[in-house]
């Protein structure tokens, strides 16, 4: 191979604008360092740089996170029982799978209202970055392109969603505490931390896992089918309101309930923060949450490595 | 491979068909390409010729339905993690991370790439400084103009000192004196022995950086050697073009004993211009005006194109190159 046709003359002459220093250019190739990346150094840096995006929007974040909690309990634990609304009681129907009495709203709200936040945070903290970097400029090509298997950058999307569902989950704990009329404060208390931890742990990644599946599955432009047919429903039929075995009144629906992922993390928390309710037993609880983690971070991650991969 | 530097981007029979419920398209049929080590090495063809999906192939981004591809020793099939471990990637669109800052997109990519955070500070500070991005460190990525975007995208990829640097048709879209400050930068790397293979359907582009380039379109290499290989083998000509004001009969350069004489290689009409291709084009526009005068045409307008890759376009493609 010949080294032809370097025409130098023309180079040197760039008229006006932005002085190249020429030098400083040539000891970009001589004066760098060789990294030595490993999957460990670059997976840290990846989600350093989520979070550092997610300090960057720290207020819109944490709006997003407080208002919902805040405003289903200022309804719920607030504005209903000072209204009257003590048919709302869920205690006070006598349902056979109805909790004992003496429960209040805001006590049944608690644990649905945090399976409802690891959806909702689960989902947005997933889903909406994934649709942004998959969009018309495939942003997502920036982390694609660093050293590490696909499959390892899907993980960290994962996991990137997962505390953010966690963390958005937690959030719901100081909001009920201050925010209920007189006397309808919620009795919550974590009675067994390593189930609790187990329900969180995985409520977040499964949701997140989902959000992963949606986000690398659905077109970016019909996003509004995400809330109407995915999120609304699952939230709507998820035992947020109500546990599930007070379903028993309406059996079909109690078995049709069993496919919503919403469900196990209700009940899974009922199971911790509210025992003297009923509940599902906690090994169908766990068995959805880690089987559900371990099936949508599957598909996931594999329609995520055909989306990025053309 | 009979060449004896090491080659950094070998290919074989590489085919890419993208396969869709609307039908399939072949968008790279069958290339071979062998890049040597410190070659500036360019890819020239249309809109839609394949260079975008050969270069998705050669940086792991789109998987191949045929043939191999070496890049940096590593199989880009077979091993992306080794490949994306050495190469430098700056993608035909803005694929900057729109989240972060100007010294953010740079200190990210530095430390996925292994360095530390205040090692990727001092790669970011020096790469800003050399791209002339000192008073725009602080800028959101979606504040940047297109000019100074392209120049941070070519900035993060080199903040590993890749072996092969991948740009594709990186002046696209820029005004002409900041694609010319562009390719003083490319120059200056290249000089210091940086391995590159650039797209571009610019063909002074090409001409201006390339040691060798591949003329590609609809999937396949037309043409491949330096540019004087190319202008010697396929376009060493002077297309003499000239357009009347009315259509010209397809008999005209036979009739006008054009296509008799020796140094005219080939003459041809389309619909109300001829196009005559000479390795003596001494006099030539003024004989076709002539002529032309004497069928009773009016001249609009007349080129001359000197030798060069838009002539060996022609000459390969028997069609104008247009962008
Ligand atoms: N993801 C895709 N799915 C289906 N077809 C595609 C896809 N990407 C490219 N193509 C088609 O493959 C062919 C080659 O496209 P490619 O982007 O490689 O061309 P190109 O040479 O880069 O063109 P340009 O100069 O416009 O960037 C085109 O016909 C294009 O429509
Ligand atoms: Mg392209």
């Amino acid at each position: 191979m010949a080294t032809v046709t370097t025409p130098g003359q023309k180079a040197g002459g760039a008229p006006g604008g932005e002085r190249i220093a020429t030098a400083s250019i040539a000891a970009l190739i001589n004066d760098a360092i060789v990294p030595k990346p490993s999957l460990r150094k670059t997976f840290a840096a990846m989600m350093a740089r989520e979070f550092r995006v997610l300090a960057r929007n720290a207020i819109t974040t944490f709006v997003r996170s407080v208002m919902q909690p805040f405003l289903f309990v200022f309804v719920f634990a607030y504005v209903l029982p000072k209204i009257g609304g003590g048919m709302m009681v869920a205690g006070g129907s006598g349902g056979h799978g109805a909790p004992g009495g003496g429960v209040n709203f805001a006590t049944i709200l608690v644990p649905g209202l945090m399976a409802s936040m690891l959806l909702m945070q689960g989902i947005m903290g997933t889903t909406m970055p994934l649709v942004m970097e998959f969009g018309y400029q495939r942003t997502i090509e920036d982390r694609a392109l660093a050293p590490v298997p696909l499959g390892l950058l899907g993980i960290q999307k994962i996991l990137a969603g997962a505390v953010q569902s966690f963390i958005g989950a937690l959030i719901v704990f100081p909001i009920v505490l201050l925010v209920h009329a007189p006397g309808q404060a919620p009795h919550v208390d974590v009675t067994n931390w390593a189930v609790f931890a187990v329900v969180m742990v995985f409520g977040s990644t499964m949701t997140s896992s989902l959000g992963m599946l949606l986000g690398t599955l659905l077109d970016p432009r019909k996003m509004q089918v995400l809330f109407a047919v995915v999120l609304l429903p699952l939230t709507m039929l998820g035992c947020v309101y109500y546990p599930w075995s007070a379903l028993s009144a309406i059996k079909w629906l109690q078995i049709v309930t069993l496919v919503n992922p919403m469900v196990y993390m209700a009940e899974g928390l009922r199971a911790v923060l509210t025992p003297s309710m009923h509940h599902m037993p906690l090994w169908a609880v766990f068995l959805a949450l880690i089987g559900g983690t371990l099936l949508f971070g599957t598909l996931g991650i594999r329609t995520f490595r055909n989306r990025v991969v053309n | 491979m009979t060449d004896t530097a090491p080659a950094a981007i070998t290919t074989r029979d590489l085919r890419k068909t993208y396969r869709s419920a609307r039908g399939d398209v072949e968008a790279v049929r069958g290339v071979d390409l062998n890049v040597p080590s410190g070659e500036f090495f360019g890819l020239l063809g249309p809109n839609g010729a394949g260079k975008s999906t050969t270069i998705g192939m050669l940086t792991t981004l789109v998987a191949p339905t045929g043939g191999t591809a070496l890049v940096a020793g590593h199989d880009v099939a077979k091993d992306p993690v080794g490949v994306k471990r050495r190469i430098g990637v700056v993608t035909q669109t803005n694929t900057l991370d729109m989240q972060l800052t100007v010294a953010e997109n740079l200190e990210f990519r530095s430390r996925f790439f292994g360095l530390s955070a205040g090692q990727a500070r001092k790669r970011a500070a020096q790469l800003i400084d050399a791209f002339g991005l000192g008073d725009r460190r602080k800028a959101m990525a979606t504040q940047l103009s297109g000019g100074q975007a392209r120049r941070l995208m070519i900035a993060r990829a080199l903040v590993h000192k890749p072996e092969v640097l991948f740009l594709d048709e990186p002046t696209a879209a820029l005004d002409p004196q900041t694609r010319v400050n562009l390719w003083n930068i490319l120059q200056v790397l290249h000089d210091q022995g940086q391995t590159v293979l650039l797209t571009t359907h610019y063909m002074e582009e090409a001409e201006e950086l390339c040691d060798r380039i591949a003329v590609v379109d609809h999937g396949t290499v037309l043409a491949e050697g330096t540019v004087d290989e190319l202008k010697q083998d396929a376009g060493a000509e002077t297309v003499v073009t000239v357009r009347f004001e009315e259509q010209i009969k397809p008999d005209f350069p036979e009739r006008m004993g054009l296509t008799a004489r020796s140094s005219v290689s080939s003459a041809e009409t389309d619909g109300d211009q001829i196009r005559v291709f000479s390795s003596e084009p001494e006099g030539l526009l003024g004989d076709l005006v002539e002529m032309g005068t004497r069928e009773g045409l009016h001249v609009r307008d007349a080129t001359q194109t000197k030798p060069s890759l838009e002539t060996v376009f022609l000459a390969l493609t028997g069609r104008e190159y247009r962008e």
